[in-house]
């Protein structure tokens, strides 16, 4: 008894799931996300100061934003200290609607483009209104 | 030696990550040229050490019975331990796959003065072992996120209950936590206990080693030197739609992750990690018990030279005649 | 050969067990091969008449083995062949992970302290050839990867351990991927008879059994006097004379027990419950001579020496014309019956499918092989009522079963016996869960290791059994061992000596005759065994 069907099913359908990606995808090419910094805020900005900036330096920013805002929501929720001293030695208040939004008022060309893109789904919005844009 | 070895291995394959990346500055190496040949290894070497066990034949019908059999009908048969058809068979081999049936029933013998025997429950390994291959699996699962473009709802579903208590930022996986601690116990108690570090090989530590490897590296990325992700996830879908790129600046932490995982894949074939595919082919326990009712077929049956009956009545027939036994001839 | 092996007393035995490996890694500890731990090597005579090759005297102790020139060859053509024609085989030399599941499962291990007699190490002496040699990562890396050249040394380590395993599948029960060391046991002895490796006490009844029909060597003659003399003590204990009758052509029913029933105590008791069920049914059955065995040592052996035996039983059927056989109680034989039988000789087109002629009922779950279970037989009789029994008469003894191996993780039969013995005695108990059913422990004896001069092996291994008998005597006064397996009642009795004095041992079927009321008996002063029943021990 070999059981030569059962086995070749067994290696088909372990195939499939393996290459599963390789397929998923096929036709549904994804663009590399680009998030905006071209809202009116950020342009002012950049005329101002002759460059765009974060409270952080981008590279920054990219890989450790989540955890700056956790440790800003942290720092104003339970210690009710309002004031974000930056590695430049400037400083900010830590405010998710009023520093951050405040530049980054498109959500959906910043914030949601790598999210998305990452399937990663912020629980910002649980307690914070959500920016206009969004609703329409 | 078994054990310094396969450490020290796994600390040299991190460490040629490092460098080939940092130094020589080898990305499309380490980020495009490994992870295939390891895929193909993977998927090929799967294929052929499958293949290769199908081509033996099952000769005979030898599941282990582990409960009642079907006999009689007022007897209640054990359908799961001792199945007798397709369905039970289907029923004994989820569990085993699954939830490690058979693991579960491990006890702990003692000898004591007198001699006294005890037997006791023993359920860590099977805890720790269960606890490794699922967290290890929605852990896989779950980087499918790297992998798709449109994540699927069931899978962000496992990324948010695995992510449940919502602790730090990015949040932390519970199956994180469990595979190191499992993989730690399983590495432990190869160290720890006589018996089992007695039996264990290079090949044994390898590959705990190397998952360790595994899977501290990602939670070194995810939570402390973070990479860039959204390049991440570019080179995969590179990768998989063939069309491969080396995006900027994602981190060195992650090429030693890929590094390892290309040589999990690479080495998985060859291994006794190759129980993953194994495990659905041993016949003691893939096969009903109803041998006596289905006559099992050996394709490789062939006809013995036997004592016939003839051949002992011609050494026996006066003796029998004496006997008062019935012969064929007289 | 006939130098006195001692075997140390209980305490000293049981003192020198220690459970902890030596401090040397296991490939580097060399085996050394301990009188009293292994049985003599086989007779070339023996060899030579099932035709076997390299058939020569040997002596395992001696330094030279006597092997052929090409030895290693052999050995590993051999095993390329086993590793192509049996996918157990081949999946377990490859899939085992060491989890270490199986290691204190073994009744060896657990009675020696040994660390190869942990299952794992077993296979792995095995293994190791099979990685050095047939594997890409042994051949590259050698010792790294867990390979190892088969050497003198190697094949004698292989060949002692391989004969220290009664594969009796325990550790097979609990390993997550369902290893079973037995096939590995029998894939090892298989390459060893390759080279007339074998062992006096499995060479021996095998030739018996080809030539004569039964592993003791009784002619037919002898089996009828050894009958003969049963039913002179069946009629001095009940009154009634009954009346077998032999190679009988146009019977319905064939019935096979392992010889050993035929020959000694406490056997012979079961047998002779057969003989008394039989006769008060007034079934129409028959012994036979030519398949004057129900057990087959061949299965120690190779796969095809157990073929050649177990072939008689099917040829001898068609023979008489018989519609289906019953089979007696017995271990390995039932494993064989159960898991080979059909395969190897069957189909048994020629039979039907077994039908009590008693009670009508048909055994559908043996409708292929057509051989049935004397205890399922009998369970059948009497949960349909058609047996008088008196369980008092057995009030004398406080009975616990033990499970063989075979029967209970081959098969499954477990509630038959145990169905059986509630209704035939009065005073039952069970011993703990860990030692019964399917987590049954070896005799410490099966596989052909029931010899004489391995007898500390046998007192070793079979430990854990008595300890659990042990428990139950201490605990409800336990003084019968009940058990449907000729094996175990020939080498329990050895144990139970050893280890629980004042504990006997009895197949299940001489519980039956004791409390089977015939029609026409006279009222019965004793049991079987001639002890007065209970309450006439002033007579």
């Amino acid at each position: 008894m070999y059981n030569g069907g059962k086995i070749i099913v067994g290696l088909v359908v372990f195939i499939a799931l393996f290459a599963f990606p390789f397929y998923y995808n096929i036709g549904k090419a994804m663009e590399k996300p680009e998030p905006k910094t071209d809202t009116p805020a950020i342009l002012q900005w950049e005329k101002e100061h002759g460059k765009k900036e974060c409270v952080e330096s981008k590279e920054f920013m990219r890989s450790e934003h989540m955890q700056l805002l956790n440790d800003w929501r942290d720092s104003v929720v339970r210690n009710g200290d309002r004031i974000y001293t930056n590695a430049a030695g400037k400083q900010f208040t830590m405010s998710l609607q009023n520093t951050c939004m405040n530049c980054h008022s498109n959500k959906k060309e910043f914030c949601d483009k790598c999210h998305n893109y990452m399937a990663v789904k912020p629980y910002c919005w649980g307690c914070h209104i959500q920016p206009k844009e969004n609703k329409s | 030696m078994k054990i310094v070895f396969p450490f020290f291995a796994v600390i040299a394959l991190v460490l040629l990550a490092f460098a080939g990346v940092k130094v020589a500055n080898l990305q499309f190496l380490f980020g495009v040229i490994i992870p295939y040949v390891a895929a193909a290894t993977f998927i090929i070497g799967f294929v052929i050490r499958v293949l290769k066990w199908g081509r033996s034949p099952v000769p005979f019908s030898i599941p282990t019975t582990a409960g009642q059999q079907k006999s009689l009908p007022w007897i209640k048969q054990n359908k799961l331990d001792n199945p007798s058809g397709t369905m039970g068979v289907i029923g004994r081999m989820a569990l085993e796959v699954l939830f490690f049936r058979s693991l579960f029933r491990n006890t702990k013998t003692e000898l004591h003065e007198g001699p006294r025997l005890a037997y006791g429950s023993e359920k860590f390994l099977w805890l720790a072992g269960l606890a490794f291959h699922w967290s290890f699996l929605i852990i896989f699962v779950r980087h499918f996120r790297f992998f798709m473009g449109q994540v699927p709802a069931a899978i962000q579903m496992i990324e948010g209950v695995d992510s449940f208590f919502q602790i730090g930022a990015p949040l932390l996986y519970m199956t994180d936590v469990v595979l190191l601690a499992a993989v730690s116990y399983l590495i432990f108690r190869r160290l720890a206990m006589p018996l089992i570090k007695y039996i264990s090989l290079p090949a044994d530590y390898f590959p705990l080693f190397l998952i360790f490897g595994l899977g501290a590296s990602g939670v070194i990325m995810r939570y402390f030197a973070k990479v860039h992700i959204v390049g991440v996830k570019q080179l995969v879908m590179g990768l998989i739609s063939f069309s491969p790129v080396i995006p900027e600046g994602i981190g060195v932490v992650f090429y030693i992750h890929l590094f390892l995982l290309s040589i999990l894949l690479i080495y998985f074939p060859m291994s006794k990690l190759m129980h993953m595919g194994g495990v659905f082919l041993s016949p003691t326990r893939n096969m009903p018990n109803n041998s006596r009712e289905v006559r099992h077929i050996n394709p490789w049956n062939y006809p013995v030279h036997v004592h016939t009956y003839e051949e002992y009545e011609n050494d026996f027939r006066d003796k029998m005649k004496k006997a008062g036994l019935p012969v064929e001839k007289e | 050969m006939a130098t006195k092996v001692t075997t140390p007393k209980p305490a000293e035995l049981a003192e020198s067990i220690k459970l902890i490996p030596p401090k040397t890694e296991w490939m580097d500890t060399p085996t050394e091969i301990k009188p009293g731990t292994f049985c003599w090597g086989a007779k070339g005579k023996n060899l030579g008449i099932v035709e076997f090759p390299n058939a020569r005297d040997w002596n395992p102790s001696e330094e030279d083995w006597k092997l052929p020139e090409n030895w290693q060859e052999i050995f590993l053509k051999g095993m390329k062949d086993l590793l192509g024609k049996y996918r157990s085989f081949q999946v377990f030399m490859d899939i085992c992970v060491r989890c270490g599941a199986c290691a204190d499962k073994c009744h060896f291990f657990i009675g020696s302290g040994d660390p190869k007699n942990m299952p794992v190490l077993r296979a792995e002496l095995l293994r190791s050839v099979y990685r050095n040699d047939f594997t890409t990562a042994g051949k590259l890396l050698g010792k790294l990867a867990g390979g190892r050249k088969l050497t003198i040394d190697v094949l004698k380590e292989i060949w002692y351990y391989l004969y220290q395993c009664t594969e009796c599948r325990r550790c097979s029960l609990f390993c997550p991927y369902g290893i079973d060391t037995a096939e590995i046991t029998m894939m090892g002895r298989e390459l060893m008879n390759l080279l007339g490796l074998n062992t006096d006490w499995i060479s021996g009844p095998v030739a018996n059994c080809y030539m004569k029909g039964n592993h003791l060597g009784l002619e037919p003659h002898a089996i009828m006097n050894s009958i003969e003399g049963m039913i002179d003590d069946i009629e001095t204990i009940t009154g009634i004379r009954v009346n077998p009758s032999f190679n009988r052509k146009g019977a319905e029913i064939l019935f096979v027990t392992p010889s050993g029933d035929l020959f000694a105590d406490p056997g012979t008791f079961t047998c002779m419950g057969y003989l008394m069920l039989f006769h008060e049914l007034g079934i129409d059955y028959t012994w036979s001579t030519y398949a004057s065995e129900g057990g087959n040592f061949g299965f120690f052996t190779s796969n095809e020496m157990a073929k050649r035996l177990n072939s008689k039983i099917y040829a001898e059927a068609k023979r008489l014309g018989v519609k289906y056989i019953i089979g007696g109680e017995c271990g390995h034989m039932w494993r064989v019956l159960t898991q080979y039988m059909d395969t190897w000789n069957g189909p048994a087109d020629f039979l039907d499918v077994p039908v009590s002629p008693i009670t009508g009922t048909r055994f559908e779950n043996a409708k292929s092989t057509k051989m049935i279970h004397v205890t399922e037989f009998t369970a059948d009789l009497i949960k349909n009522g058609k047996l008088k029994l008196d369980p008092s008469r057995n009030n004398d003894l406080i009975v616990t079963y033990h499970d063989s191996c075979n029967t209970a993780r081959g098969m499954g039969l477990l509630e038959e016996p145990r169905y059986i013995l509630r209704n035939v005695v009065n005073n039952f108990h069970e011993m703990p869960d860990n030692t019964i059913r399917e987590q049954t422990f070896c005799c410490g004896s099966g596989t052909g290791l029931n010899a004489s001069e391995n007898m500390e092996l046998r007192m070793r291994g079979g430990l854990p059994r008595a300890n659990a008998v042990k428990f139950v005597k201490e605990k409800h006064g336990v003084n019968m061992l009940a058990n449907i397996c000729a094996i175990d009642r020939a080498t329990l009795s050895a144990s139970m000596d050893y280890w629980v004095p004042g504990v006997r041992v009895t197949g299940v079927h001489e519980l039956v005759a004791n409390a089977l009321i015939m029609k026409g008996e006279k009222e019965r002063e004793t049991n079987l065994r001639g002890d007065p029943l209970p309450g006439k021990e002033g007579n």
